[in-house]
């Protein structure tokens, strides 16, 4: 008897679901495993003048101003460089998740661009951990100035190449760097001196101060340089404003081209001379799909 | 004697068993969001939201993942994820709260009925205490809840710069709707 009046309280105490239990607990251990990339590890395509690992959504076509005006030690006469002005105008286009293809024409030695950017690797936690993202870069710039009277070169003189590979880590909000080793090879360079191909490491990094703004640096190591005229590495800073469709890209460099082959090779500034451009990109995101 | 204890037994455990059908859930209800600002309209849907109502205590809860706001511009989906929300810290918002006067609802009964809901919704670690009215229809093997009602984001803790005044809205009209069947 006693072990059927134990067997009836047992019924009653049993744990009644939806009494006392707390509902949430319900969903506590459904946790999806998601897929989580690093997003925002630069503000833009661009740490400064290199290419950032970023690339515009896919169906997102992104317009790229930019400018350098003229050396700051040019004094007051010409308004520190605010005379004079190269510019690049430029657009990047999102194909797909991993492949992003961009057109743009420099009016420095009047230099047409064209290149592609494709993601191997990227950053992410959650199913995978994967610490760094990594992309391909591949650029061809086509020099479109007048050849001089009487000169035999033909159109292959005109081209340069560039291949990089993006190295980039967000190792926090705050802070992300980027590794991005580069060959560059031109076809035609001033004396038979000076080299074809140019390796170049390139070193960059931004720090988050808020939200929406951040400052940046950039560094290009060369291995190689050209012999018949003075060139320095490229070193530029600057200061990333992000307004959610435009980002606004201030900065100071010794690189007054904005193409790849130029600023990694061709940089004629140095800062310590003052020879140092002010410069911006503004860029302007549109969803198209 | 002994059978009739034994005839106890099992009706309790029946009852017993009845009664722990009175939870109602589902995994992939929709909340959307909508912001109408004078230069752009901002809408984003969420698919997977959890919710369960205890139709005996009235206790209502929802749970959603953040990320899973779906919107038509992926940056939009970018900035709003980084920027705003910051997903990555705060991956989940919820809702704990109670149906009121759960006890006169009758749910073997089909039709529709207007309810108030009260607790507490947390969304970035921030709880607010909200009361809203909103309809429950009861169809004969599930039920179907569904609100509209409105959340300042600066209430959350989420700041939203002021050039952003015309193209985000101070008040966003949030829009529940789920199907909850019995668990």
């Amino acid at each position: 008897m006693k072990t059927l009046y134990a067997l009836i309280l047992t019924v009653l105490l049993l744990p009644s679901r939806g009494m006392g239990q707390d509902l949430m607990d319900l969903f506590e251990d459904e946790e999806e495993v998601r897929v989580e990339y690093a997003v925002n590890t630069f503000f833009s395509t661009r740490v400064i003048n290199g290419q950032s690992i970023e690339a515009p959504y896919p169906g997102d076509l992104v317009f790229v101003v930019s400018h350098h005006f003229g050396r700051l030690n040019q004094g007051a006469y010409e308004l520190w460089g605010l005379d004079q002005a190269t510019i690049r105008l430029g657009m990047d286009y999102g194909i797909s998740d991993k492949l992003s293809v961009s057109v743009g024409r420099s009016s420095y030695q009047k230099t047409f661009d064209g290149f592609v950017k494709y993601k191997l690797l990227r950053q992410q936690t959650g199913l995978r951990d994967i610490p760094l993202s990594v992309s391909l870069f591949s650029g061809a710039y086509l020099n479109s100035l007048r050849w001089p009277e009487g000169s035999d070169f033909s159109f292959k003189h005109r081209m340069s190449y560039v291949q990089q590979l993006l190295i980039a880590r967000r190792f926090s909000r705050a802070i992300s760097l980027q590794l991005s080793p580069a060959w560059v090879h031109k076809n035609l360079v001033t004396v038979t001196e000076d080299p074809n191909d140019y390796f170049v490491l390139g070193m960059g990094g931004r720090w988050r101060v808020s939200d929406w703004m951040g400052i940046s640096l950039e560094y290009f190591y060369r291995f190689q340089e050209a012999a018949s005229y003075d060139s320095y590495d490229s070193f530029s800073i600057g200061i990333d404003l992000d307004t959610g469709g435009h980002v606004f890209q201030l900065h100071f460099t010794n690189s007054q081209p904005m193409f790849e082959p130029g600023f990694l090779t061709d940089t004629r500034g140095n800062w310590l001379d003052g020879d140092i451009y002010f410069g911006f990109h503004i860029t302007r995101t549109f969803a198209l799909r | 004697m002994k059978n009739r204890a034994i005839l106890v037994a099992c009706l309790l455990a029946c009852m017993h068993l009845s009664a722990s059908s009175q939870v109602y859930l589902t995994r992939n209800g929709t909340i959307r969001f909508f912001s109408e600002a004078p230069l752009e309209n901002i809408e984003a849907l969420n698919r997977q939201v959890m919710s369960a109502l205890n139709t005996e205590t009235g206790e209502f809860v929802f749970r959603l993942p953040m990320r899973s706001f779906a919107f038509d511009k992926a940056l939009m989906q970018e900035h709003f994820n980084d920027n705003f929300v910051e997903s990555h810290k705060y991956p989940n918002a919820t809702f704990q709260g109670v149906m009121e006067g759960i006890g006169d609802i009758d749910f073997d009964r089909p039709g529709e009925i207007s309810v108030v809901v009260e607790g507490e919704l947390t969304i970035k670690d921030v709880s607010k205490n909200i009361r809203e009215s909103g309809t429950l229809h009861i169809h004969e093997d599930h039920l179907h809840a569904s609100a509209e009602f409105i959340i300042a984001p600066e209430d959350y803790n989420i700041r939203i710069p002021t050039r952003y005044a015309r193209n985000i809205a101070r008040e966003i009209e949030v829009f529940v709707d789920v199907n909850l069947r019995p668990q």
